[in-house]
């Protein structure tokens, strides 16, 4: 070891501020929130203006990006009508276009399974690939199925980074920056809820829907997952989801579990409800019932 | 600065000698570079292109990365479980044999890790899992449990084989307060990181095919059949082109220990078979789907009778004395063994658990030539390190390979002081 006789040399003492400024802000980034669920209000602020400014450049247009939180007394459930629904897949492109999901390669969120009348809602017999010249066919009627937001998802509890919870309005939400793409929620999703970016995803500019949430419908990179989040840039702002407002029959309801006048709450009271895979314990919010 | 310069002297040493060999090691080199460099190649352009150049799509979203991934955890696990009859019993012709297990495992384990890379989405983003910086979800995840423990796994083999040779170089005897505890710990480990592998799978009640108890007892048992069928061919190797000897009689007590290990991994197997069928609920779909097809799909099944019938060859061939005592059934025993758990662990466990999907789709998976590729060039690359390793490690545990500067250095250095 040499003695440290000069330390006032300008420049040593100048790569010692660096260093040490450099350590700090390293430390500092580190211990600080990294995830979008941990990000205080202005940080979050900022990352929205950055994702705003930049999805603006890269669609030709203005986009905004919703930071819109949950509102108190406010949970969000959702009932779909068995015995309405025709097949129509109305739902599935209002989705697709609604969400901004990519259209080459495609991804769709919701799945509508046909299933045969004589063998009740069983998915070792479904097809989602029916194409009949009509709809609905003969003998056939349809489960639509996307994400459940279950109230004990096993897909948020496998999530290695902890990049995917349940908001406090019942969302089961996903954070595009900070999934790692190791798809093990695809793997414990009982429902085949997420979807997979197996490739860059591309969007027409003039198909791009510019209202987005930051949690929601904004654009996603190759290599990571993304679902169905109830358009939660329209549900917080008291809007129904796109699949709702299409569903040509007023197969699909929507609203809020905690309000007792609500029509799912009439649903959930007066008609025959069922939840898929009930013994998997997962108590999805979203609930398929008999109308007539 | 003194172990800064006996290092120096080990590095050189060893570059000396990984760069010297014969013909057939310059030749599996250089087949071992060429997969490599293809194995690049190909993953360059999966991340560019995107894991569509995969034959995995939301149906089947783990495929052939996972299963090897899983398989080699095995192999990381078992390597290691020779470490058992050598200490506790203190046998000494496997012990011999216990650091080359060590220095398999922690090729293994690089392999793992290096699947789970190229199995990921945005591997840029593989820090996210790393506190402080990232967010690990502990204990949630089992996941993020995996991340833990092959990682202390790694480490703590890499500490116990490096220190054993590095003291053997020096011509001293490793520290036995320090060894001893580790290795103890290592056996533990190795179940665990096995265990959480299995429980990886088990806990996801979405797909029953794992979601099973028998899970995690059916990766040990095979994993100790396929973990030691490597090691067996490879100490057959070094006797053959290396001073390194070892008796017969332990390979032969391997063997049979494989032949234990195999039968319980046929029983437990027999016992899942006959739960699934014999109750014949819907979730017998997905056996169903590995041994027999459903419907018009049934590209797997040439594979699972093979692994069927390489497991039930190689049982016969380790559970008669006479026939693992003779080299040639022996060695077709364990290629049988690598080749049966390597179906069963890797293709006939993940493929079979996402197939039918959650609703029921029938989605045929089959690796692309992209992933063969890539596959085969992290396989060269765990190959490539366990050979370099075995380069150095062989000739110091033979004692060829000695520091004989060390004591005139040391005084230098005490002089220049």
């Amino acid at each position: 070891m040499e003695t440290d006789g000069n330390s006032t040399h300008p420049s040593r003492r100048l790569f010692t501020i660096a260093a040490a400024s450099t350590a700090a802000s390293w430390i500092m980034t580190a211990c600080g929130p990294k995830r979008l669920y941990e990000a205080p209000k202005e940080r979050l602020r900022a990352a929205i203006k950055e994702m705003e400014s930049k999805y603006s450049k890269s669609h030709g247009k203005k986009v905004t990006v919703s930071d819109a939180g949950p509102i108190p007394g406010v949970e969000f459930a959702y009932a779909l009508d068995i015995s309405r629904c025709i097949g129509c897949r109305r739902c599935v492109y209002a989705c697709v276009a609604e969400n901004n999901q990519s259209r080459e390669p495609q991804i769709q969120w919701i799945r509508v399974m046909s299933m045969e009348k004589d063998k009740g809602v069983d998915f070792s017999h479904a097809n989602a690939y029916y194409n009949p010249e009509e709809v609905p066919q003969e003998g056939h009627f349809y489960v639509p199925v996307g994400c459940q937001h279950c109230e004990n998802p096993p897909c948020t509890k496998v999530c290695p980074t902890g990049a995917t919870w349940v908001e406090r309005d019942g969302i089961v939400v996903i954070d595009y920056d900070w999934c790692i793409g190791c798809r093990y929620c695809m793997a414990a999703c009982p429902y085949g809820a997420r979807h997979f970016n197996w490739e860059e995803p591309t969007i027409p500019d003039q198909e791009f829907n510019p209202n987005t949430h930051y949690l929601g419908n904004r654009p996603r990179t190759k290599g990571v997952v993304e679902k169905c989040t109830f358009c939660i840039q329209r549900a917080r702002a008291g809007r129904y989801p796109a699949c709702v407002e299409v569903c040509p029959v007023g197969a699909r309801k929507f609203g809020n579990l905690l309000d007792k006048d609500s029509e799912i709450r009439y649903i959930i009271e007066h008609k025959r409800v069922l939840v898929l895979k009930e013994e998997l314990n997962t108590v999805p919010r979203f609930f398929y019932f008999y109308a007539t | 600065m003194n172990s800064i310069r006996l290092f120096g002297g080990f590095a050189r040493g060893s570059l000396r000698l990984i760069l010297r060999g014969n013909r057939a090691y310059a030749l599996w080199l250089a087949f071992l570079a060429a997969l490599m460099v293809s194995g690049s190649l190909a993953y360059s352009n999966q991340v560019r292109t995107g894991l569509g150049l995969t034959a995995m799509r939301d149906q089947v979203s783990w495929g052939f990365y996972i299963g090897n991934f899983t398989f080699l955890v095995g192999v990381a696990a078992a390597a290691v479980v020779l470490v058992i009859p050598a200490y506790i019993y203190n046998w000494k012709p496997i012990r011999e044999i216990v650091i080359y297990g060590e220095l398999l495992a922690i090729s293994a384990i690089m392999m793992c890790l290096m699947f789970v890379m190229v199995d990921i989405g945005r591997p840029d983003r593989f820090w996210h899992l790393i506190p402080p910086f990232g967010h690990l979800n502990f204990p949630s995840s089992i996941l993020a449990w995996d991340v833990v423990v092959l990682n202390l796994y790694f480490v703590v083999n890499f500490v116990v084989a490096t220190h054993i040779l590095y003291r053997a170089f020096h011509g001293r005897h490793y520290i036995k307060r320090l060894v001893v505890p580790l290795v103890l710990l290592s056996i533990p480990m190795a179940v665990g990181i096995h265990t959480v592998t299995a429980f990886l799978y088990n806990g996801l009640a979405a797909r029953p095919y794992w979601n099973s108890s028998i899970l995690a007892p059916q990766f040990l048992a095979s994993a100790f059949c396929s973990g030691p069928a490597i090691l067996l061919i490879m100490i057959q190797v070094l006797r053959r082109f290396t001073r390194f000897e070892i008796q017969n009689e332990a390979i032969w007590k391997i063997a049979e220990l494989m032949a234990y290990a195999m039968f319980l991994n046929l029983f437990l197997h027999g016992a899942e078979a006959f739960k699934e069928f014999y109750s014949n609920t819907q979730h017998v779909l997905y056996t169903r789907y590995w041994y027999w097809g459903l419907g018009s799909h049934h590209t797997l099944v040439p594979y699972a009778w093979t692994a069927v019938f390489c497991n039930l060859l190689a049982f016969g061939l380790f559970i008669v004395p006479k026939a693992r005592r003779n080299f040639v059934t022996l060695n077709i025993g364990c290629l049988a063994i690598y080749a049966g758990v390597y179906i069963e662990k890797g293709m006939g466990l993940i493929i079979p658990g996402l197939t039918p999907d959650a609703l029921g789709e029938i989605y045929e998976y089959y690796p692309t030539l992209t992933e063969l590729r890539v596959a085969a060039g992290i396989f060269a690359t765990g190959f490539l390190i366990f050979t370099l390793m075995l380069k150095v490690a062989v000739p110091i545990s033979l004692g060829e390979f000695r520091d004989k500067q060390e004591s005139v250095e040391a005084a230098e250095l005490v002089e220049t002081r």
